[in-house]
């Protein structure tokens, strides 16, 4: 080995920080690890239940079932030429993978303190690793939803997607993103002041109202004309109601509320980034 | 042979007391500091990391300006008093936390095992865990897979192994952690000694394969150790911390005797010069000193005669003598625990002791077992108040009294006993077979 030279070293630990340091090159070099991951958050949840995964079914069908007698039918609210039922699948569907990829990243540095106090590895494998098991849990419910819209089609429904429908995976992506973006800044932020983990537990609950979940924005923005900045301006609400409307063809749809959605994830995730990088180093030591 | 990891001036600050609003001004000021490009306020404040003595700041220096170089195949030991900066230094060389100030550089992969089974889940078996805790440690599936029968093997839970890890008992848990983490090949590894844990058949099995794999493997260890003979038999070199500094750097056997000798000198401060005491301080020992039976008092003592420890103690509350227990601990060089004597055990009982006075505990020793070498006296009075009540402590003071033992002649044979431990009486005979 030659002398110490400095660009002999394999790497060097400071505490001087980089704005954004996504190692990429390290998590490839953790890969195993990551898949080992999301593989234990998909097996863990239905370990020693009768139903196992079943259980992924069951929740968004019931949500489903409460919204339509709730909403569509006590309330009245209409949901045109579609199914009111199909309606909430889709808002629900949509709905939930961006919820799971927000509670589960919100509660990273917390929830893993015990692992992250005790061993190094790129800390960005946990976000990761949430988003993709959220994403295959995001794949079953997609498929009941499809199971739905085909035994509504056979009935004689008037449903179908249009042409937008090749936008899905970019939808798919911002949900992601929204969900790793707010849940990131959340989970750094909480290691030292935990005044925002009280908040999460109500607001997100309180957000799927917001965002035009369980009704069209059309009747939001009609009923409440002096609230539906609230409504048109969250970009959750733009990418519920593109959901719905790709799939759906029911609601509407503009470039510009796409582009915002679309600009607004990626500024909320890099926000997000940048204060997870700015955390994952010492915040063993306030958490 | 060249050098494998290198630490430069590596600090550490901690906060003291609790996170609450008053922080968030110290974190808004020091980023006010910091957009301006200024240094940050705080790094030029804070304690020395002295745990016994009260805080007056609110920062404390766990580490101060620590250098060390690590040579590849060494194994450096990192010894040091609890509290001096072993752990935060670990933690920092892990990558677990960042150094305020200061930088390693290293030209391997670093392996840390500050736990054995982190991230174990219990609902997953042991065989699922031995991939996941083995990917968390940095190895990869294929790494895992090709060794995974070596590590059930050591393990000793091959029955076990598709049963989950919740079903496991405790001990079961730490050897499947052991195992997998006794497999990794890293370039360098962090190892802290608490590990060797579980029954004493494991903790064999442990430190053997500790031994195998600084010495055999001819791998980089730093290693973490209060036991002196295990850092003597396994390191090549030690640091010394102290309140967090490094204060000796030399072969493991300087190191361990400096250190051994920092703690033989806290052992001769006067007593009362002493702020470590723990306790409620009904009672206290402000003297302790050594006398033959003839009143002459000593500073050698000689195996095999006759003495008595004094222990002169001031009272300042009233204390029941019947439920007063005195115990006496006597350490060897290597911090190794020799011999304990409790009057709760002899059944000794003391007279009444009249308020507020002096008086004097006196362990009559009529025939010393210790041969040649330094002893060290940990001492705690309590109060008991019945034979199954628990220890209430009033004056526990480690490492309070240290004895200087020369060799004599325990058996009047005319043969100096040899140094080191003690002495065992034992009768020896030959007999026809």
């Amino acid at each position: 080995m030659k002398s110490n030279t400095n660009n002999d070293w394999l790497y060097e630990i400071t505490p001087h920080k980089k704005l954004i340091t996504l190692n990429l090159k390290e998590i490839w070099r953790y890969r195993d690890l990551l898949i080992l991951f999301v593989k234990r958050d998909i097996v863990t949840v239905y370990k020693q239940t009768i139903l196992g995964p079943l259980w992924y079914f069951i929740q968004p069908l019931f949500t489903s079932v409460i919204f339509t007698l709730v909403f569509n039918n006590v309330a009245g609210v209409s949901t045109g030429a579609v199914p009111s039922f199909l309606f909430n699948l889709a808002g629900i569907t949509a709905w939930n993978y961006f919820k799971a990829c927000f509670t589960g990243t919100s509660n990273i540095f917390r929830g893993n303190a015990g692992i992250f106090g005790k061993v190094y590895f790129p800390r960005a494998i946990m976000p990761l690793s949430i988003t993709i098991s959220n994403l295959f849990k995001f794949g079953i419910q997609l498929l009941i939803f499809i199971g739905f819209y085909g035994y509504f089609l056979f009935m004689g429904k008037q449903v179908a997607p249009n042409t937008y429908i090749l936008l899905m995976p970019v939808y798919i992506i911002m949900m992601a993103l929204m969900g790793l973006g707010l849940g990131m800044t959340i989970s750094a932020v909480t290691t030292k002041y935990r005044d925002l983990t009280v908040l999460v537990g109500f607001a997100t609950s309180l957000l799927m109202y917001i965002s035009a979940v369980p009704f069209p924005l059309s009747k939001a923005v009609e009923k409440l004309p002096e609230y539906s900045w609230a409504f048109i301006y969250n970009p959750i609400t733009q990418i519920i109601e593109g959901f719905r409307y790709i799939t759906l063809d029911y609601g509407t749809f503009t470039w510009g509320g796409f582009l915002y959605a679309l600009f607004f994830s990626i500024g909320i995730f890099l926000i997000g980034l940048i204060i997870f990088n700015r955390t994952e180093k010492n915040f063993i030591d306030t958490v | 042979m060249g050098v494998i990891l290198k630490a430069e001036n590596i600090s550490k600050q901690y906060r003291l007391g609790l996170v609450g609003t008053g922080t968030i001004k110290h974190d808004l000021n020091r980023f006010w500091h910091q957009i301006r490009g200024k240094e940050d306020p705080y790094s030029k404040v804070g304690a020395v990391n002295d745990r016994s003595t009260k805080a007056k700041e609110e920062y404390v220096w766990a580490l101060r300006d620590i250098n060390f170089e690590v040579e590849q195949g060494e194994v450096l030991g990192i010894i040091g008093k609890n509290g001096a900066g072993k752990s935060t230094l670990l933690k920092i060389l892990s990558r677990v936390t960042g150094p305020t100030t200061g930088s390693i550089k290293t030209k391997g992969r670093i392996a840390s095992l500050l736990e054995v089974g982190t991230g174990f889940h219990p609902e997953l078996t042991g065989r699922e865990n031995i991939y996941l805790n083995g990917a968390i440690l940095g190895m990869t599936k294929a790494e895992i897979a090709a060794k995974e029968d070596e590590i059930i093997n050591f393990s000793g839970c091959a029955m076990y192994i598709d049963t989950p890890v919740k079903r496991y008992s405790s001990g079961m848990r730490v050897r499947l952690g052991f195992a997998v983490a006794a497999f990794l090949e890293p370039d360098i590894l962090v190892v802290d000694e608490v590990l060797a844990v579980g029954d004493v058949e494991f903790q064999k099995k442990a430190i053997g394969k500790m031994q195998d794999i600084s010495k055999g493997e001819g791998r980089t260890v730093l290693f973490v150790s209060h036991n002196m003979a295990s850092v003597k038999s396994l390191c090549t070199r030690a640091i010394v911390l102290e309140n967090g500094t490094s204060i000796f750097e030399g072969t493991a056997e300087e190191s361990v005797s400096y250190y051994l000798n920092s703690s033989y000198q806290l052992s001769t401060t006067p007593l009362m010069e002493r702020h470590d005491r723990k306790g409620n301080g009904k009672l206290f020992i402000n003297d302790i000193y050594v006398e033959t039976f003839e009143g002459v008092k000593v500073a050698e003592l000689t195996s095999g005669e006759a003495y008595n420890i004094k222990m002169e103690f001031m009272m300042t509350e009233k204390v029941n003598p019947k439920h007063l227990v005195l115990v006496t601990q006597f350490k060897n060089e290597n911090d190794e625990l020799l011999t304990t004597i409790a009057t709760d055990e002899i059944g000794v009982s003391f007279r009444a002791i009249d308020m507020p006075k002096r008086g004097m505990f006196n362990i009559e020793i009529p025939k010393l077992q210790f041969r040649e070498g330094k002893y060290t006296m940990t001492y705690m009075v309590s109060e008991k108040q019945s034979l199954k009540s628990p220890h209430l402590i009033i004056d526990f003071l480690q490492d309070a009294f240290s004895i200087n033992v020369i060799r004599g002649d325990y058996w009047n044979s005319g043969v100096l006993n040899r140094p080191k431990g003690f002495i065992q009486e034992a009768t020896i005979f030959l007999s026809k077979n």
